[in-house]
């Protein structure tokens, strides 16, 4: 059978059918992925409002107090981040190589910066979870921040290696784009995080 | 709706938005701390409300009209035939090719359950396969104008027969430039 009058790649016969008309299935699995992540980060919010606005728990509790200095620097550290991410992609996408790996490897860097300055954060905070609701919650959501920028910097890692590798394209870097969705989603994550536990 | 995720790039852009969104918001709850309420309850409503209306990428423009083209001295004719369909009329002398298109809900096909609606089309695939002498018949893709497209790519055909709804017709009629008719 010859083909029809139409510039589509050559077939081996119809495609799968519910692969060719959607949505990739692994955009499609980190799409789902995030919606999760929305529900957790959802569930320790509601935690937080109500330990804060039902409970009227203070915030911080006297005499503690929210370390607002770093956590400012850290914000600039992560916008930063997104912005290097957004070079190494538009870099790929164009052709530069060494752009993409120079952005994904600031963006690592500032990632790991990130982490280990929350840590230190965390041993200068001068209270721990045993010391009341505020202390908890602001753990737990701090933390479980951490943890998602802990699982990005392992994508980043695996991207940047696959970079190095020459693994990426100007027509194939689908490994970036959906690593950029994932660490933008988590930085998007910390704005809501550092506005609410720091800021109001 | 525009999916906020839709790429990296558009990520990128709503990192930024929900950053000038915080800022305002934080400013407001300085003033007043009901006052940074009222900002983010409009805040949250006004990003609601731009991707309602922001235009989805490549959503205005006319997808492709898919052409097709047959050996001289040939008459081809692609028939569409929902799954449960029991008879199928086609043209004396024809070359004939069936698709069985595995039709699925949206939600079974974002989460790809397809599987029981795979096996609907292939059972009736088979069955139109042993009643019609001559003619190939495949599954095709879940919705019905892909399907074709599908088939077209690897059948050149001059006409194309649906056993299905008028919206299925329609469908089907707006994406090939090919005869449209209910067979």
């Amino acid at each position: 059978m010859e083909p029809a009058g139409h510039d589509e790649h050559e077939h081996h016969g119809p495609p799968i059918p519910h692969y060719s008309s959607r949505i990739k299935p692994e955009t499609l699995g980190m799409y789902l992925f995030i919606a999760s992540e929305i529900m957790l980060f959802g569930s320790f919010f509601t935690a937080y409002f109500f330990v804060r606005i039902v409970n009227g728990v203070p915030w911080p509790t006297p005499p503690f107090e929210l370390p607002v200095f770093v956590a400012t620097i850290n914000t600039f550290i992560l916008m930063t981040s997104s912005a290097t991410m957004h070079w190494a992609t538009v870099s790929i996408k164009r052709g530069n190589v060494w752009g993409m790996r120079a952005g994904l490897l600031l963006t690592f860097l500032m990632g790991l910066a990130f982490l280990i300055s929350q840590l230190y954060e965390y041993l200068r905070a001068g209270f721990n979870t045993s010391d009341g609701a505020f202390p908890t919650i602001f753990f737990c959501l701090t933390g479980l921040h951490g943890c998602h920028v802990f699982v990005g910097l392992t994508i980043l890692a695996f991207m940047t290696i696959r970079a190095w590798r020459g693994h990426f394209t100007s027509e194939h870097h689908h490994g970036v784009e959906i690593g950029g969705i994932y660490w933008h989603f988590v930085d998007v994550m910390w704005i809501v995080v550092f506005t609410t536990v720091y800021i109001l | 709706m525009r999916n906020p995720l839709r790429s990296e790039g558009e990520a990128y852009r709503l990192l930024w938005i929900v950053v000038g969104g915080a800022a305002v918001i934080i400013v407001a709850a300085f003033i007043n701390t009901w006052l940074g309420v009222a900002v983010a309850v409009i805040a949250f409503g006004a990003l609601g409300w731009w991707l309602m209306h922001e235009p989805v990428p490549g959503a205005a423009e006319p997808p492709p009209v898919v052409t097709s083209e047959t050996p001289p001295g040939t008459h081809r004719v692609l028939v569409v035939a929902p799954p449960g369909t029991e008879s199928v009329v086609v043209p004396d002398g024809a070359e004939v090719l069936v698709v069985v298109p595995a039709l699925s809900s949206t939600s079974e096909a974002l989460t790809g359950a397809v599987d029981d609606r795979r096996h609907d089309a292939e059972s009736t695939a088979a069955a139109l396969e042993a009643r019609l002498d001559g003619a190939r018949v495949e599954v095709g893709a879940d919705d019905p104008a892909l399907a074709v497209e599908d088939a077209l790519r690897v059948f050149g055909a001059d006409e194309v027969l649906v056993v299905g709804d008028d919206g299925m017709l329609e469908a089907i009629r707006e994406r090939v430039a090919l005869p449209v008719s209910r067979a």
